[in-house]
């Protein structure tokens, strides 16, 4: 297995009830409320938990960026990921990812990512998403664009860092005179590509038939093993069989000394899901032509509270569901053993503290994750059989195969 | 129905046009001198009385913008006068000369381009709450930012018009309708947001007579726009209507369909 630490970074000293007064905490929630003193602190804080994370046992970290909002804190989560490239050793630098479409120079992201991928050693795993909806308003990129953005980026980026420049680039979104950047990776064929998604069947089919890992994002049980059913479907069709190693799973997961404590903890992951202080106006999470015509109908009434989100479900529900775990060590890991039997997946993110957290119980999560979890959570996976990518030595895409020299064992 | 219902109902037929790479729906209708009449960004209602009036004194040819309500999306358009474009070749394929020419709002701008694009193409022009310009004072409402009911409540001064036209709490369908819409407008006017820089100084060379009208109360596209509109083109006069928004076609028909019919055809 594959085991990831990871945050979303939340940017908890902002004044709530400014929030509460605005309805909603993303986009046009305004920046005033942003407290650069405590940004800089809990910037430095979030470091120290990567650290640990490294220090504790985690193979890889993962990394993620958004704009506008204090759900996240991070803007370009190629900057966290060029520091964790210098201050960490071991562990894999997870980035899921870069959001493609607000690129207008993918040549530019290319030369980015290889040289972290140079600077880490070769511990670069470079995901890509599409960004969420109000990610492209606050980039001002055309929402309209945004999946065939994403797959000619994609595109650009791979064969910059496969193919001998200089040469050219005449696609519909972009255009580019010469490409030939001098810096390329040092992982060959490429770093691995992994696709993270919740709700999107396309993103689910396309990374399929990429053959790359899909990494599903707090999704419930349920709805993780239709993900893989459709996966799996499309992998026949592209001529390999889908399996643990092409298998995701973000999952929040958050432990402390005390079941309650852990349970009161756990509740902070709701921070931005309307229970605390209410999500973004749904037009800007869902901009027309963002999402598929098939989604159309179940958007706009949920843009003018004639529908449910169709994303939100209750804590109690999130706990049942178990897309949030809760609890002490020892209690966790039959949730885990159920979760790994259920979806066979080989790459876990636990997303450990959300929210209020303060700085001590997300140190200490970290720590007991490290210290009673993670090697309980690895022993499931041996004797379930659940290889990662770099265990199985798994092609790094269909066209591409797996690497010649297998650097880091994890 | 009665005699006089009869004789007072207009005839509308609806074609696919195939032309300039798009497939455009047309509905014409009446008779008289032809009259181009451009819908807003927001589509437009199968019938409105606006249209009604007209095509008692015009010939009416009510084209559905290429991917709006439903007609084909012609999905390599990038860019308003893309559609000036196609339109000026409808016109040309009709072998209609000497149009007039009507913009409601988004349609006219696609009218401004398409007159700097034929100077001496239309007879005459009349833009109503038009975007394509930016504003000196104030910014057009971006309807990325607010939800479909908001945007188009936004752009009636009397919001019991907006319920007469669309009901209190407008329809999935008519939402639907509006969403596949603000998609085609991303398509084509994302950035910069439904304006076009160079379209001032084209406007020079326009000789045409044109009338700009404008609701004092509109909220999407600021009304100072319209003097920007009178200052660009070399033979424009603008009226100002008390207790409109921005959809004067929808709220005060009967007006606007006077003030056409009177320019228009005044010599």
């Amino acid at each position: 297995m594959h085991l990831m630490y990871f945050t979303e970074q939340p940017m908890s000293a902002y004044p709530e009830d400014e929030g509460r007064k605005r309805g909603a905490t993303a986009l046009m929630f305004s920046n005033r409320h942003f407290d650069p003193v405590a940004g800089s602190r809990l910037y430095n804080e979030y470091i120290e938990h990567y650290r640990l994370a490294e220090e504790v046992g985690f193979d890889g970290i993962m990394l993620n960026e958004h704009h506008n909002a204090p759900f996240c804190m991070q803007a370009k989560c190629n900057v966290f990921a060029s520091i964790l490239a210098a201050i960490t050793r071991r562990v894999k630098i997870v980035l899921l990812g870069n959001p493609l479409p607000l690129a207008d120079n993918p040549v530019r992201l290319a030369e980015e990512l290889a040289m972290i991928d140079m600077v880490s050693r070769g511990r670069l795993v470079s995901g890509f998403v599409r960004g969420g909806g109000q990610e492209q308003l606050a980039t001002g990129v055309n929402p309209a664009f945004n999946r065939e953005r994403f797959e000619e980026a994609h595109e650009l980026i791979v064969r910059a860092w496969t193919q001998q420049g200089p040469f050219r680039f005449e696609g519909t979104h972009y255009q580019h005179r010469v490409v030939n950047p001098w810096a390329v990776p040092l992982q060959k064929p490429h770093p691995r590509v992994w696709i993270p998604g919740v709700l999107s069947k396309e993103t689910i089919i396309w990374a399929a038939r990429q053959r790359y890992p899909y990494i599903a994002l707090s999704t419930a049980i349920d709805a993780t093993k239709k993900i893989w059913e459709l996966y799996d479907s499309v992998a026949a069709e592209a001529g390999y069989t889908g399996g643990p190693e092409n298998r995701g799973y973000l999952q929040r997961c958050h432990v402390a000394e005390t079941e309650e404590k852990a349970l009161a903890n756990a509740r902070q992951f709701m921070w931005m899901q309307g229970e605390f202080t209410g999500l973004a106006h749904p037009v800007w999470s869902s901009p027309s032509g963002y999402f598929s015509p098939s989604y159309r109908k179940a958007f706009v009434e949920y843009a003018v509270g004639r529908g449910s989100n169709p994303r939100a479900a209750s804590f109690e529900d999130q706990i049942r569901d178990q897309q949030i775990i809760a609890g002490t060590p020892k209690t966790v890991l039959p949730k885990f053993r159920r979760l790994l039997e259920e979806t066979r997946p080989s790459i876990l993110g636990l997303w450990a503290s959300d929210g209020f957290v303060s700085n001590q119980d997300a140190t200490t999560c970290i720590r007991l994750l490290g210290q009673e979890v993670l090697p309980a959570v690895r022993e499931m996976g041996k004797e379930l059989g659940l290889w990662s990518p770099f265990e199985a030595n798994s092609p790094v895409s269909i066209t591409q195969p797996a690497p010649a020299v297998h650097r880091n064992g994890a | 129905m009665t005699a006089t219902a009869i004789a007072l109902a207009v005839a509308w037929t609806t074609e696919e046009i195939k032309v300039a790479g798009s497939s455009v729906r047309l509905r014409s209708a009446g008779r008289g001198a032809p009259l181009l009449v451009l819908h807003h960004d927001i589509g437009t209602p199968e019938q409105l009385p606006l249209y009604e009036s007209l095509a008692r004194r015009f010939t009416v040819l009510l084209p559905s913008h290429p991917g709006y309500d439903g007609s084909e999306r012609p999905a390599w358009m990038r860019g308003v006068r893309d559609v000036a474009v196609t339109y000026q070749a409808l016109l040309a394929a009709r072998g209609v000369a000497e149009a007039s020419i009507l913009g409601l709002g988004f349609g006219g701008w696609i009218a401004a381009e398409m007159a700097t694009m034929a100077p001496r193409g239309f007879r005459r022009i009349v833009l109503v709450g038009a975007m394509g310009l930016k504003p000196s004072t104030g910014e057009i409402l971006d309807q990325a930012l607010v939800s479909y009911i908001e945007y188009v409540r936004a752009g009636f001064a009397d919001q019991s018009a907006f319920e007469r036209q669309f009901g209190a709490d407008p329809s999935t369908p008519q939402l639907e309708q509006w969403d596949l819409n603000r998609e085609m407008t991303f398509r084509i006017a994302w950035k910069p947001y439904m304006y076009n820089p160079t379209l001032p100084h084209l406007l020079a060379g326009v000789p045409t007579p044109t009338l700009v009208v404008w609701g004092r109360e509109d909220r999407i596209v600021p009304p100072g726009c319209a003097e920007q509109y009178a200052r660009a083109l070399p033979a424009a006069r603008v009226v100002q209507l008390d207790g409109a928004g921005h959809f004067v076609d929808m709220e005060q028909p009967d007006t606007l369909a006077k003030l056409v019919a009177q320019f228009v055809t005044e010599s």
